[in-house]
């Protein structure tokens, strides 16, 4: 790993404004205190359950949001002070992949319009080196020329998904945050995106964010993972370790929770009760409702985030004691 | 032992416009009591096609519906539709992917539950209230007096998914279809579900079919698998049978191209390719343009689906010559 940073978070907050049934206002913390650090050329996983907060996170990094609190570095200049230019360029440096391929393309265009946008948006290129461009693309994601002429309901799932990936990557972008980017696809085309993504990052040396529920997909995927819950990241650690020894008890739960082939499931661990709402989180550490292992102390003390062996991280009282 | 449910040759075929497309060919399998069966296959390989064929529930454009499903010896698509009602949400029941399309908005999950009571047996509203109660204590629903009077969007989405099964299981059938019971929940939640679906099971003796395209749940859920792929039975085998000895080269395919907890790899085995249009099937064996195995014999020649010995079927030349 590079001693340069790429992003840094410090204290990151989303929270957003509600109506909750009956019209009354809350709060919903979407995001709720992260420090964070990218390093270049990883993968960094950000896995969790939905509502905690991982895409927020996500949109978060690419400018998006208009944080409510803390602060968030992109090469050392803080993006919400980005204006004119210098945000037109952060803009081509960091990207987005969405998760359902379909909704993010324009139905009403044909793929090679699609891919025309990046250039088109920031001026770059002539016609003629625009087409020849889109046609390099094409090669790099492993499209047929032909697809360029089609619109998006002409395509399959994974066909898709190249087109984002190829609009992603149009730019040279330093950045891509990949919003559960094989979510939608069949396990055959899930494993064919995966590889072109990692083919891709080595070609170009890109960083990317994987945010995704799914944590055999992430630990395959990424070199660092951090586990969120109720907008907070509750550990993080390389994958091996994550994996290895998981020290949060949620982690531990995730992990047990994933029906494997070849494991006997025979003591999993199954957590009880739902995810807390995001508008009411409960007091001390959040994720103590649902925790096999709560004391007293987790119900008033918000653990921090420490580190418990070298870069290993977790937001646990307990950390690695719970369930031995 | 007599089979519980026994598909014979099902054919069925959707109409488009003028033309019509085959969907399911030749498909045929065993459910016996007692038994969980899974069917795995990606997206349009007609696993819910065949469910819905059971329920009697396919879509007006299924125009050409031919072979047997014999429930405990009886054709079910020879029964009048009053008869089928007798048998339907009675003895056979479904559970569907998403909870929340599947439930009535503006009744409450009690009345839901009561309904398919009082719609298959005698019960009065209060006898049918009372059994309702007692299939969300057993379903693990939390304090199922205020849950019987709430609405289902107030409810999260495992609960949604407990009050589907507690409909399914309102009337005790004797075989439970479960189509992509956990897809749309969360891991955690995931986890809840399936065991609360083996120990229902093991207390009601039902036989249970499993509709899922995620390989994980089959093993930790199935006694025995049946892929399915353009329509076709592949592969049946013993789950435990079928991970450690796949025969047809598409199994083989599904479990590489899972990202598996634990065990590092740099690449995925991805199957290259897509799944044919169904209307555009090629030549041969329906697999063969994605194999890495195929021959020419492959390209022009429909295999057929044999049984080994030991009761496990495929549908690939090339296994038929390695097993003689």
């Amino acid at each position: 790993m590079n001693d340069k940073v790429l992003v840094e978070m410090h204290d990151v907050r989303q929270h957003f404004p509600v109506r909750k049934a009956g019209g009354r206002k809350a709060v919903l913390y979407a995001v709720n205190g992260i420090d964070l650090t990218i390093f270049p050329g990883e993968t960094l996983g950000l896995v969790g359950e939905s509502g905690c907060g991982k895409s927020t996170l996500g949109k978060c990094v690419l400018g998006l949001h208009k944080l409510s609190g803390g602060q968030i570095l992109f090469e050392n200049n803080d993006i919400s002070t980005l204006k004119g230019e210098a945000l037109k360029t952060f803009r081509r440096k960091v990207q987005l992949i969405f998760q359902d391929p379909s909704s993010s393309l324009n139905p009403r265009r044909r793929a090679e319009e699609i891919l025309t946008d990046p250039f088109a948006i920031h001026g770059l290129l002539t016609p003629d080196e625009r087409r020849t461009r889109i046609r390099e693309l094409c090669d790099m994601v492993g499209l047929s020329q032909n697809y360029l002429g089609r619109y998006a309901h002409e395509m399959s799932g994974g066909q898709k998904q190249r087109i984002g990936i190829a609009r992603a990557i149009a730019l040279h972008p330093q950045l891509i945050v990949c919003d559960e980017p094989v979510s939608a696809l069949d396990v055959s085309i899930q494993a064919q995106v995966i590889n072109l993504l990692q083919d891709l990052q080595q070609q170009l040396g890109m960083t990317y964010v994987f945010i995704s529920h799914n944590l055999s997909v992430v630990e395959h995927c990424c070199q660092r993972i951090g586990v969120m819950y109720l907008g907070r990241i509750v550990e993080l650690a390389s994958s091996e370790e994550l994996y290895r020894e998981p020290l949060h008890p949620y982690t531990q739960a995730l992990i047990s929770a994933i029906p494997t082939i070849g494991e006997n499931t025979g003591n999993r661990i199954t957590l009880s009760g739902d995810l807390p709402s995001p508008t009411s989180p409960p007091p001390g550490c959040t994720f103590h409702t649902r925790c096999p292992y709560a004391a007293d102390r987790c119900r008033e003390e918000i653990p921090e985030l420490t580190e418990k062996a070298p870069g290993h991280f977790a937001a646990c009282h307990y950390a690695g004691e719970a369930g031995k | 032992m007599e089979t519980l449910l026994e598909i014979k040759k099902l054919n069925v075929a959707f109409q488009y416009g003028k033309s019509s497309t085959q969907v399911i060919s030749d498909l045929s399998l065993t459910v016996n009591p007692n038994e969980r069966l899974g069917i795995v296959g990606e997206s349009g390989s007609g696993k819910s096609v065949t469910s819905l064929a059971v329920m009697r529930l396919l879509p007006e454009k299924a125009v050409e519906i031919s072979g047997e499903i014999l429930f405990k010896g009886q054709d079910i698509l020879k029964l009048s539709e009053s008869e089928m009602q007798a048998v339907r949400g009675n003895r056979i029941s479904m559970i569907f992917q998403e909870p929340m399309t599947s439930l009535n908005p503006i009744h409450t999950c009690g009345r839901q539950i009561a309904e398919s009571v009082m719609l298959h047996s005698n019960a009065t509203r209060k006898e049918a209230h009372i059994r309702a109660l007692e299939l969300l204590e057993q379903c693990g629903i939390p304090s199922p007096e205020q849950r019987m009077r709430e609405y289902p969007h107030q409810l999260s989405g495992g609960m949604r998914q407990r009050i589907m099964i507690a409909i399914a299981l309102a009337c005790d059938p004797e075989l439970l279809i479960a189509d992509e019971p956990t897809t749309a929940l969360d891991v955690t939640i995931q986890a809840q579900i399936l065991e609360l679906m083996k120990s229902l099971r093991k207390d009601r003796n039902m036989g249970i079919i499993m509709i899922t395209h995620d390989l994980g749940i089959v093993y930790d859920f199935c006694d025995r698998v049946v892929v399915v792929y353009t329509g076709e039975v592949v592969e049946s085998a013993p789950v435990t049978k079928l991970f450690s000895e796949p025969l047809h080269p598409y199994t083989e395919g599904l479990i590489g191209a899972l990202p598996r907890l634990g065990t590092r790899t740099d690449r995925l085995e991805a199957v290259e390719g897509m799944v044919p249009d169904a209307g555009n099937m090629p030549l041969g064996c329906h697999f063969s343009p994605r194999c890495k195995y195929a021959s020419e014999r492959c390209g022009q020649e429909h295999p057929k689906l044999i049984t080994l010995r030991d009761g496990r079927q495929v549908r690939c030349f090339q296994a038929e010559e390695r097993l003689g």
